[in-house]
């Protein structure tokens, strides 16, 4: 199939500025999907409110355009309901780490097998340019003019620490990685967490004085190293896959447990 | 279970069998009191009986998982109390706009906030109507006994599949703690609905959200053969996010009039010596009890005193109010709130109607004594 195959085209013009990361997301999970040769009819993408949510509704699988910060909350209801299917859920960092904190480290701690992409653009484009929790100290956003005394988390850490059993970082400089990255994350059968820096020229961008979108890309070039390297360029962000384990998967146990409710007598009336 | 059984339960276990009765496959919640007990009951009988059970990090979670659920094809249920209630209003708001049928039981505790959590209430009826927010229409059932629980917890199911709605069950802590007798009928006794799935077959264009005549909507199972997109943007017929004000008016429209306009088919209500009677008691929830038994016990002393009982409080069967209680002298809402439902009924009886409220709310059953000592105080006899 090619990638037109994948889009639904009665949907666009999308929403996005021109040079914003999304797309290139966009472009390359479809890829990934069409590398692993997936079923559409297998595949449901639950996303939430924000630029990068919108993604859903241009893809043609089963999509689910919910509620700001919750679709890891709505995809584990379709997970749990029909494990077979693939659940793919793409956030904004606001989204999955301000709103959706909670969801996020519940849904790792499960270890349910979904795959989470988070396209980390430091800021709320949707909303107009306001800081994140992943924007960091000293950035400038329109509800932070003297920069930010916020400090922000790290996904990948975060993830880590929550339970999820894969965890992944790359940018969208790194096209062949995203789609690597994603294939692996949807593959894998547990919690999987794909963060992508993306680019949001319109407010990161003009706020920060980072340049226009093929600047900003530089920089991820310039500014992220594979995570093998890291330890030579110690100031650099690492880029690469940092977790990759075994641990239970949530709606297997779940068969488990039927198992042990049908042993119980008062469980079957 | 196929045959018929009697248990002795209490009222959120009268709501569990209801629920499996009609088909729960899906249940996600988060503990709070007074509803507990049907999460607790649902966590040892759904992995059993082949239903999946989850107990999310909290109430908004719940309420999105069961929407996402419910999108797979699964009878879903979630239930909570007061401050879960008021967590869940924005997702089901998402389920009104977006269509997902799901049954919300909320067992009122008194508040706002914390409130009174171990003591009845009925201070969320006007929740019930405009919790979410935007214009929207709602179906909110209620039951007094445990018998009816059951009747209306499968009702809700009926209505949710039928309509394509969310629908709340407002109990409240009296009803479900307290124990009585239930007879779970032999199956197939009460009409199951089972939702409309579209005849469309693969490789044929489905709208999802393109009304039938009837305004029903078939849906299709996400994992099934249609893909498309559910959104809580105003959408078109393709479920593809719109601001043209056409389609917005439109769909406003549709949710409204799906639930207004099929006010007289919802409407569920009983009514107990209302031929002659001069004085109209309309209540619902545990406060029917209290009422009922002032009813039957005036009306052994000849006094032409009725009783309305509610079963349906949204959509406000204002038509039904009228026509029972127009002949009344004297109209009489027994709740325990500030008016939620004397509001609407004197707006349905409208001017010179003599409407008056006997409330309680401070957290214990308003009782038959206490009905009396208002009547006599409407009755200028004072207490
Ligand atoms: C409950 C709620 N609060 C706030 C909003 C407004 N809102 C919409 S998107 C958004 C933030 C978007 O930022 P992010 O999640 O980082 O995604 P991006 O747009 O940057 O891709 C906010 C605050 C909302 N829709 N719902
Ligand atoms: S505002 Fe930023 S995130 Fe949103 S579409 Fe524009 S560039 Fe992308």
């Amino acid at each position: 199939m090619s990638v037109q195959d994948y889009i639904r085209e009665r949907f666009f013009p999308h929403i996005w500025c021109p040079g914003c990361g999304h797309g290139t997301v966009l472009n390359n999970l479809v890829r990934a999907v069409e590398t692993l040769g997936l079923d559409k009819n297998e595949i449901v993408m639950v996303s939430g409110i924000g630029c990068s949510s919108r993604i859903a509704g241009y893809l043609d699988f089963h999509t689910l355009h919910t509620l700001h910060g919750r679709a890891l909350a709505f995809a584990t209801g379709v997970k749990l309901s029909r494990p077979e299917l693939n659940v793919i859920v793409p956030m904004g960092d606001g989204d999955a780490l301000a709103i959706g904190g909670n969801h996020f480290i519940h849904a790792a701690r499960r270890n349910i097998n979904i795959t989470a992409i988070v396209m980390n653009n430091r800021i709320y484009g949707m909303t107009g340019g306001q800081f994140s929790p992943l924007s960091g100290e000293a950035t400038t956003a329109t509800t932070a003019p003297f920069g930010t005394i916020d400090p922000d988390f790290d996904t990948v850490a975060l993830a880590t620490a929550a339970g999820a059993s894969y965890v992944a970082r790359t940018t969208t400089y790194h096209v062949q990685e995203i789609r690597k990255r994603i294939a692996e994350a949807i593959v894998h059968p547990g919690f999987a967490v794909v963060e992508v820096m993306s680019q949001c020229p319109t407010y990161f961008g003009r706020k920060n004085k980072q340049g226009d979108a093929v600047e900003m890309l530089r920089r991820y070039k310039e500014g992220t190293v594979p995570l093998d390297k890291q330890p030579a360029d110690p100031e650099k962000i690492p880029r690469g896959v940092f977790v990759q384990r075994e641990r239970p998967e949530y709606c297997k146990r779940y068969e488990h447990l039927v198992q042990a409710a049908m042993t119980d007598g008062a469980a079957l009336t | 279970m196929t045959a018929k059984t009697t248990k002795f339960v209490q009222g959120n276990e009268a709501c569990v069998e209801g629920a499996l009765y009609a088909g729960l496959d899906f249940f996600a919640g988060y503990p709070i009191t007074p509803s507990t007990e049907i999460m607790e009951l649902l966590a040892r009988r759904l992995p059993a009986n082949g239903g999946k059970f989850i107990q999310m990090e909290d109430e908004i979670a719940s309420m999105c998982a069961v929407i996402g659920a419910s999108l797979t094809g699964r009878k879903v249920l979630t239930a909570t109390s007061g401050p879960g209630f008021s967590l869940k209003q924005e997702a089901l708001g998402f389920a009104v706009m977006a269509e997902i049928p799901c049954v919300i039981v909320n067992v009122q505790r008194g508040g706002p906030s914390t409130g009174n959590p171990t003591h009845v209430a009925q201070g969320d009826v006007n929740q019930a109507r405009w919790g979410t927010h935007g214009d929207h229409a709602i179906v909110a059932l209620t039951a007094s006994n445990h018998q009816d629980v059951f009747a209306m917890t499968v009702e809700a199911f009926n209505i949710a599949e039928t309509y394509r709605t969310p629908v709340i069950l407002l109990l409240d802590e009296v009803v479900g703690h307290m124990r009585e007798r239930l007879t779970v009928p032999e199956a197939g006794a009460i009409p199951l609905v089972e939702r409309l799935r579209t005849s469309v077959r693969k490789g044929v264009d489905y709208h999802p959200y393109l009304p039938r005549d009837d305004g029903r909507l078939p849906m299709s199972d996400f994992g099934g053969v249609h893909r498309y997109n559910v959104t809580g943007l105003f959408h078109d017929m393709w479920g593809f996010p719109s601001d043209n004000p056409g389609v917005v008016h439109g769909l406003i429209r549709h949710l409204m009039d799906k639930i207004e306009n099929n006010a007289h088919r919802l409407a569920h209500y009983k009514t107990y010596h209302l031929q002659d009677a001069e004085t109209v008691l309309i209540s619902y929830g545990s406060a029917a009890r209290s009422a009922l038994h002032v009813t039957e016990n005036l009306r052994a002393r000849g006094e032409r005193i009725g009783l309305m009982e509610l079963q349906t409080l949204w959509p406000f069967p204002a038509e039904q109010v009228a026509r029972e209680c127009g002949h009344a002298k004297q109209v009489v809402v027994v709740e325990m709130n500030t008016g939620h439902m004397c509001q609407m009924v004197r707006a349905a009886l409208g001017p010179p109607a003599r409407v008056f409220l006997a409330n309680r709310m401070d957290g214990v059953l308003i009782t038959p004594t206490d009905i009396k000592a208002h009547l006599r105080l409407i009755a200028g006899r004072g207490v």
